[in-house]
Formats: C-alpha cells, structure tokens, sequence
C-alpha cells in the first residue's frame, strides 16, 4: 500500500520534476562545470585543463565585469526600497478612497501585464532630449533639457532614467500585495489607535508598517532577486547592442553574461559567463539571507 | 462625567437598499460615576449605540453630550473616552507596556510622566510583572486587562466596554467581571458596557439598561428591572431560567390558567399573558390550591429542585410543546409523574396584555 502511493506521488510529481531536471538543475550544475574549465570550446567539447578558480580570476580583474556589478547593485540599492515606499504609501491611500479603488487598482496594475521591452521603448520616447514629455514638463519649471538618453548623456543622466522606468515597473506587483496585505488587517487596530489619538503618520509607522512587516519582507526580498537580475529594462531604454548611451555604460551582470555567452565561438568565454553567473547566484543568496537575518528582530509575524 | 443622548438614531443601509434603524430615537441618561450595563439580544443597537457615544460611527439623528458638551461634531479622538473592545484590539507586535504606552505617546505625556502612569496603571490591573510580554504571550484574561489599563491610562472622561467578557471562559469571566467592577469602583469613572449576557449585567452594574430593536425597554437597578419588568420582552429577557409564561385570562376580576384560579387582579375581562417567576412557585402540600399540574421531569441541582411540566397540550412534537419550570427547596420529594398543586408569589407573578404590556 506504502509502496504503491509512493510511486503515484512520484508519477503526480513526474512532469515537474523533469522539467526542472532539464532546465533548472542540469543547467545550474554545467555552469558550475562548465565555470571551472580553463580555455573551453562548447563547439568542439575541449577544454585546456580544469581549474576551479582561473576564470572567477580573468572576470574579477575585467573593468567591465565591475562596472555591471556597480551599476547592478545601484539599480537594487535605490529601485528597491523607493518602490517599496512609493507603493506602500500608494496602497495606503488607495484604502482612503474605497470609491475610486478599483480603478486606481487597475491603473496602477497595468504596467505588470505590459511587457518590459515595449514600456522600455515608450520611456526611451518619453526621455527623449528633444521630444519626450519628460523635458517638456521640466521646461514648465524653467529647467533647460536634459540629454537622458543621447550619446553624450551623462552616467547619472541614464541611471536615473534607467531607475525611474525600474521602480515604475516594479510599483505594480507590489502595489498589488500591500492592498491585499492592508485588507487583512483587522479593521478595529485603527479603531483602537483613532480612540487612542494616534496621527494619521503615527498609525503609519506604528500599526500599518509593522503589521504587514511580513509582506515588507517577502517584497523586499523577492525584489532584490529580481532587480538584481535587471536586463530588460536596459535593453528596452538603450536597445541590446549598445546597452548605454554610451556602449555598455548602463550593463548589468546578467547583461555581462548575455555578451560573454554570445561568444561562445570565442576560446573561454562561456565559462567567463557561466563564471559571472555563478558570482550573481552567490551574491543573490547572501543578500536574501542577510535580509532574513536581519530583518529577524523586525518582523512581527 | 454625566452622559445625555437626546433623539439619538442611527439608520444604516442595507445591501439591498433597505433601511435598517439600529438605533432608533434613544433618549437616555447615563448618570456620573456609574456603571450602566447595556443589555439586549444581538442586533438589539447596543453595540451602535457604544460606537456613537465612543464617536467611531455618526448618529443620523439626534446629540450626545458629555456634561453640557454637545459631541456630535467631536472625533473619537477629542472626546476623551476609553474604548476596550469586544476582542481587545491590543496591537500584537507591542509589548504590554508599548499598548499601555500608545495613547500617552500620542498625547504627548511628558516621558517619566508617561512611565509612572503606565507602570501604575499595570498596577491597577495587576499586570506589573507582564510588561515585557508580547499580548499573545498572555491569557485571554490578561489581554483583557491590558485593554482595560490601555483604556484608562489617559483618565479618560468614560470608560466604554464592548462585550468584554464574551471571549472568556467561564471561570476567568466571573473573576474579570470582579475586577471591572473593582476597578470602576476605585477609579469612579463613568462605565457604560455592552454585554447580551443578562447575568452578566445584573451582577457588576449599577444600573441596567435594557434595549431591543434599537429602543430602550427599560432602564434601571438590576433587581428593580428583573421584579418590575416593564413589559413581556424584559421579563423574558431578564432571569435564568426564563420566566414562565402562561397563556391566561381575566373573568370577573378572577386570574386563571386554563380555568385554574391563580390570584385576584381589579382588570377588566380579558386575555392575558402570565408571567411566573421559576422561583414563584409555592407548594401547597394541602392540596387545596386549584393551580395543579403533573411534573414530568425532576432535576436536582445542590439545594434546588426543579420541575419541568407542561400544561395539557394537544401538540404531538415534543419541540413544540412549551414546558415551564419551578424551582422548589430540594426538601421535597417530588418524583416525575406527581400531581402538584401550587400557590404562586404575587409578587413574583405579572400579568402582561396580549401585546406584552404590563398591566
């Protein structure tokens, strides 16, 4: 009877389970491999000798490797926790107007069902220097145009372009979570803190910031993975050749691997990128569990 | 702090755009100093009616006042009132003295100030040695009391109480109900709170207030309610077990029970209704008194007795059938199946016409 359950749990699993054999695990585990030869050719199957460390050395040392690990971790460090904030308060005021809620939901929720690449194009538009609305409205204010995108666009120019498109496409999913989060909280912690004359900013930080710490925490986590793992956005703003208003100004370590693993005809260069991908992996995991550990004495479950 | 509704209504809509008076023209005087129960089945408005004098919902109709202070224009916040609600409400990711604290923090209490009054008012509560917990690290009757301190460290003008004892069991619900009353008595703060549990209320209040449909029925001592009921509704309401109730009638001044003589009344001939107290019942071991019935079950309860009976009824379904019940001394020997015959207390005994009036 044991027996007999087990295989059809395994069979119910079955389907799963291979894919994720084929395009999950085995992948991982060949670019852990695949990392460790030194002078691979994927076309022919040779490799000079095996050394664990050689191509984490060569990648390390490359300036461009460091400049996509510095404009990836710009890129988490301030899309993540502004639009962590901007959504918060945007759920917190959607509550206030249960009236027009839905319909702010829906705009609010539109850019997650748009694809990157296409809201990338629409914000180059919007940034361009000489027709985009974004200029027109600083010109309203008498600030003269910004060069965001062009080719002699300066590097904070672009980033702030580049984080602008990342926290508004990031709003969405979040704005989402923190409305249902907000709704589970019971409606008589805001009775109690009116009756105790607690201010609106007060509630805030003392009721609503806490009680959905949790969900602060699985959002906070979740979107570091993905900002970390940022490409579409770059691709959408500068296209996937140049990567930049200046070639590969703006790249990111996933972008990094893209361009390495494209030269797979080229002597060792998919194990730079399976290398650079396996830095990304280990700099993923220590964020999260550093978030984890720290966050321990502020979340309140 | 004497409160006054004056016309008070609160009308809500329902889904299906019907108007549903909750509260309906409440006109009600909650002396200074007193702790005032509000009773009723649920749905009866008490609950609303807590909420409008707290200032958590507006009234359609009519005015509150604190004293001579009219408060319909006055937020929650304002009014100066202590709010303990029916499941507490004590923020979970607080400490106890953090909950305690809250509202001082708000007012902005000086901070040694603020710390005196909450350790204080942990005192009060008896929750001194608890001030670092958590308030799921806490009984149900804890968490009570903190809501209880958190309520009254701001000395409050009134204390208002939302079924406080409805989430305890039933032990720790007669210590609780003992410390409310105590604690009312030593702070002398006006409390009003709100319970369905008659018992409950006719223990720890001053004074009563009966409500049904949103309307008062009656208002005043506990005992004064439950010997003088103002009609059928409080009498039922009132007392445990239920009072009897006969189907009765008037013939020349004479009060009977399916043509069994029970007492005399001045009244008009007519149909009544018969209120009889469980207690209200008197042996009559010569046999003399017309009022008989057969008993069919006999249950002894430490020094009560009572018998369940019912009158010649024609109904076959046993849940159809409306059984009475007297509580006699358990000196008796009664066993199912006797014919009893009875005297009924007058006092004990009230006479309701056919639309539940006292007569």
């Amino acid at each position: 009877m044991e027996k007999k359950n087990n295989l059809r749990a395994w069979l119910y699993l079955a389907p799963l389970l291979i894919l994720m054999a084929v395009f999950t695990f085995y992948p991982l585990i060949n670019a852990f491999i695949v990392s460790s030869y030194k002078g691979y050719l994927p076309l022919s199957g040779t490799a000079d000798e095996i050394d664990f460390f050689y191509n984490f050395g060569v990648i390390l040392k490359n300036p461009l490797f460091k400049k996509a690990v510095i404009n990836t971790f710009i890129i988490a460090g301030v899309s993540v926790p502004v639009s962590i904030l901007l959504s918060l308060l945007i759920a917190v005021s959607l509550k206030s107007i249960p009236k027009l809620k839905g319909f702010f939901q829906t705009i609010y929720f539109l850019p997650y069902v748009t694809n990157t690449i296409a809201i990338g194009m629409a914000f180059a538009f919007m940034f361009h220097e000489d027709y985009g609305v974004i200029n027109l409205i600083l010109g309203w204010f008498g600030i003269s145009p910004v060069n965001w995108l062009g080719g002699t666009a300066s590097y904070a120019a672009q980033m702030i372009a580049l984080l602008i498109l990342t926290i508004w496409n990031g709003l969405a999913f979040k704005i989402l979570v923190f409305t249902s989060g907000l709704e589970n909280i019971d409606k008589q912690y805001y009775d109690a803190a009116k009756i105790d004359s607690a201010s609106k900013w007060t509630v805030f930080k003392r009721i609503t910031v806490p009680l959905l710490s949790p969900l602060i925490l699985y959002i906070s986590i979740t979107s570091v993975i993905g900002a970390l793992k940022a490409y579409n956005s770059v691709v959408g703003l500068f296209g996937d050749v140049k990567l930049g208003a200046q070639n590969n100004s703006m790249i990111t370590i996933v972008a990094f691997v893209y361009q390495y693993k494209d030269g797979y005809t080229d002597k060792g260069y998919i194990s730079y990128a399976a290398a650079a991908s396996i830095i990304l992996f280990f700099i993923t995991a220590v964020i999260s569990i550093l978030q984890t550990v720290v966050s321990k004495k502020r979340v309140h479950y | 702090m004497e409160i006054k509704m004056a016309n008070l209504t609160k009308i809500f809509i329902s889904k299906d755009k019907k108007e549903v008076h909750a509260v309906d023209h409440v006109d009600l005087v909650i002396p200074s100093g007193k702790l005032i129960g509000l009773l009723g089945p649920s749905g009866c408005g008490k609950s609303t009616t807590l909420y409008l004098i707290a200032g958590l919902l507006r009234q359609t109709e009519g005015e509150i006042y604190f004293g001579e202070e009219e408060m319909s224009e006055t937020p929650p916040e304002k009014r100066g009132i202590g709010l303990v609600f029916q499941n507490y409400a004590l923020y979970p990711h607080m400490t106890v003295r953090e909950n305690i604290l809250f509202p001082l923090e708000n007012l902005k209490v000086e901070k040694e100030e603020a710390k005196k009054r909450t350790f204080e008012m942990a005192k009060l509560v008896g929750l001194e040695e608890m001030l670092d917990r958590k308030p799921k690290e806490l009984s149900g009757g804890q968490q009570q009391r903190v809501a209880i301190a958190r309520a009254l460290v701001k000395t409050p003008r009134v204390l208002l109480l939302d079924e406080p004892l409805s989430n305890l069991d039933a032990r720790l619900r007669l210590q609780t109900r003992e410390e409310i009353k105590r604690i009312q008595r030593e702070t002398k703060i006006t409390t009003v709170f709100v319970t369905h549990d008659q018992e409950e209320a006719m223990s720890i209040s001053d004074e009563i207030v009966v409500m049904k449909d949103g309307i008062i029925q009656q208002m005043g001592e506990p005992q004064e309610v439950y010997d003088k009921p103002t009609n059928l509704f409080v009498a039922k309401f009132l007392g445990n077990p239920q009072i009897n109730v006969f189907d009765g009638e008037i013939k020349n001044k004479e009060i009977l029970i399916e043509n069994m003589f029970v007492g005399k009344r001045d009244l008009p001939d007519q149909k009544v209704f018969i209120g009889v107290r469980p207690e209200g019942f008197i042996i009559d071991q010569e046999n003399k008194s017309s009022f008989h019935f057969k008993v069919d079950l006999v249950e002894t309860i430490g020094r009560d007795t009572t018998l369940i009976f019912d009158m010649q009824d024609d109904s076959i379904n046993i849940l159809d059938k409306k059984t009475f019940k007297a509580i006699i001394d358990a000196g008796f020997r009664i066993k199912a199946g006797d014919v009893v015959h009875f005297n009924i207390k007058p006092e004990k005994m009230h006479l309701f016409d056919i639309n539940g009036t006292i007569l």
